[in-house]
């Protein structure tokens, strides 16, 4: 595990601004959180690229889709709870209905605004976006995959969620190596007893618990699920079949992120024993970010019994 | 410039006309909101035949001129008039609300040619012709957007949220129509949710207003020219409508912001507006 870490959200913002020196129709909007987001790098280059509208989420995505409807490719930031929450009709009634190239950069999402408590923690966000017909959602799990999965969906056409973080993480992809697709999901580490399947910041959980798993002789293989809608189906159901067991884990509700999608999928394509580790339904409460993630579960050790549970179910 | 006698009787007469066909429509198909398309004619056929530099031939025109139904319920005359003006073949309106039509209930910008923005759920219109502006700005290009709102609508919360960022981004190539009818849904304005004294929220907010008789062709057409030479803010202009208009038994009505017309009803609408069935 490198020990180099970075926030994502400056990762974000760094990109975005260098997207906005390369490309003149690329614009950014925020809701009073810039420099919370990090637009505000962008704003401060570009100043006339940048529209801060107060706050005033829902009146942000909609300025957004009317940017797009003329050739502009608009970044509207906000914090994903508000994004999901607050702008949740002119997402799907402009951006998602009619496929407009609107990027919807959630950050702070998940539990990692941790001390602001639970009105500000976005755990439905997912399940709301790939509920959406048209809507790309494409989760980030470390500072170079904010990277280039930032600078993937401003090249991507059409309507894309940005899922970010606050939190400062460790770097755990290798920038040299790291290919970063829309829609393909990425093996990190080989293993053939059960396949634990994640997104975001559990990535780094994830390869924690594959680490843990391995001194008691247990082979996980560690796939990073970056983009949830579309998802890498084929890759799935080759993990199901080849180790017989999937475990996933996400910084969201169980109910209808991650877990269902793979589950979605696996249902239909390779049942096979699987365990859903998440936010087991409930509120989650103010505190330090770690201290926080264990608490609710999404913690390497969580993850790693989740692990051997579904493998007595393999049998 | 103001408009010529003929071209006064010409938009009177096309008016009547789009009545007239919007009647015979909602009637035949048993759907649809004829209240508030009614009230706005005058508003849109004005826009598209005098002042909308649009062209049907070049749809995506990225000069054209953006004009934005932010009360998507009157979608049934912003269709009869953008077929009216040749974006889409008039033997299309007799499948408004049907499976396979590309003539939604409420306008489909990936549907239907000329429609530049979904709208349906209230509110959307504004913020959204906002952006439309601000890309002009950046591009330099001079089209200018128009958002026509409904009354009702202004109820909507981020109505305000975007009047307040057009201020501030002093969004002089947009203009707002109110088409003020004082009718929506549940009955009238006054009674579910008093808007007080209109023009004055808006001038609060930091707009030039207009207030006008949106029946009036020649009082829309001089409206919409004076706001073209306000520079450094928005402009509104709040037109004052009757919902149903030009058929007696609708005006005034909220009961006929959308429901199915009878035979008796229809018989004496089109009477009503100069036609015997």
């Amino acid at each position: 595990m490198s020990a180099v870490k970075k926030a994502i959200r400056d990762v974000y913002g760094d990109t975005l601004a260098q997207l906005g020196r390369e490309n003149p129709d690329i614009v950014a909007l925020d809701a009073d959180v810039g420099s919370s987001s990090k637009s505000i790098v962008f704003g401060r280059e570009f100043p006339k690229r940048y529209f801060n509208v107060g706050v005033a989420e829902a009146n942000m995505v909609a300025m957004a889709a009317g940017l797009a409807t003329a050739g502009k490719i608009p970044f509207a930031n906000t914090f994903a709870a508000f994004m999901v929450l607050r702008a949740a009709d002119p997402v799907r009634s402009l951006i998602a209905y009619t496929g407009l190239n609107v990027k919807l950069a959630g950050t702070y999402a998940g539990l990692s605004d941790s001390y602001d408590g639970a009105s500000h923690h976005a755990i439905a966000d997912i399940a709301f976006m790939r509920a959406l017909p048209n809507m790309t959602v494409v989760s980030v799990s470390d500072p170079v995959e904010a990277e280039l999965a930032t600078r993937a969906v401003a090249e991507f056409k059409g309507p894309a969620y940005l899922r970010l973080s606050r939190a400062e993480v460790p770097v755990v992809l290798d920038k040299a190596t790291y290919k970063f697709e829309i829609g393909k999901g990425v093996t990190l580490r080989e293993g053939s007893d059960l396949t634990i399947v994640a997104t975001g910041y559990m990535l780094v959980k994830a390869l924690e618990a594959a680490e843990i798993l391995a001194d008691k002789g247990i082979r996980a293989r560690v796939v990073n699920i970056h983009t949830i809608k579309p998802i890498d189906r084929d890759l799935l159901i080759a993990c199901a079949r080849e180790t017989g067991a999937i475990v996933t884990a996400e910084e969201h509700n169980v109910y209808g992120g991650l877990g269902s999608a793979v589950a979605e999928v696996l249902s239909q394509g390779c049942p096979v024993p699987m365990e859903v580790v998440g936010v087991n339904d409930t509120f989650t409460e103010s505190g330090d970010y770690e201290k926080l993630l264990a608490k609710y579960g999404l913690s390497a050790a969580n993850i790693a019994a989740h692990a051997e549970k579904v493998l007595k179910r393999k049998g | 410039m103001s408009l010529s006698k003929a071209r006064k009787d010409y938009l009177e007469g096309l008016c009547l006309r789009l009545r007239q066909d919007l009647i015979k429509l909602l009637y035949s198909i048993q759907t649809g909101h004829p209240g508030g398309s009614l009230s706005s004619t005058e508003i849109m056929t004005t826009l598209y035949f005098e002042k909308l530099r649009v062209d049907p031939k070049n749809p995506k025109d990225p000069n054209r001129d953006r004009f934005i139904l932010g009360k998507g319920h009157a979608a049934p005359m912003l269709y009869q008039i953008l077929s009216e003006r040749g974006f889409f073949p008039q033997d299309d309106l007799a499948t408004l609300r049907q499976l396979d039509s590309h003539l939604q209930g409420h306008p489909c910008a990936k549907k239907t040619c000329g429609v530049e923005l979904s709208t349906g759920p209230l509110g959307l219109g504004l913020p959204a012709g906002l952006g439309m502006a601000m890309a002009a700005r950046l591009d330099g290009k001079d089209f200018r957007t128009y958002v026509l709102m409904g009354d009702g609508e202004l109820q909507e919360g981020i109505v305000w949220e975007a009047a307040m960022s057009a201020a501030k981004f002093a969004a002089d190539n947009l203009l707002v129509i109110i088409d003020n009818n004082g009718v929506q849904l549940d009955g009238t304005v006054a009674e579910i949710m008093p808007m007080g004294d209109i023009a004055a929220k808006w001038q609060a907010f930091g707009w030039n207003v207009i207030s006008i008789d949106g029946h009036c062709v020649e009082a829309v057409s001089d409206a919409i020219d004076l706001a073209a030479t306000v520079k450094g803010k928005p402009t509104v202009i709040v037109a004052k409508t009757v919902k149903g208009k030009g058929v007696s038994f609708m005006e005034g009505k909220s009961a006929w912001h959308g429901k199915p017309i009878s035979k008796d009803e229809y018989v004496n609408a089109m009477k009503e507006l100069g036609v015997n069935v």
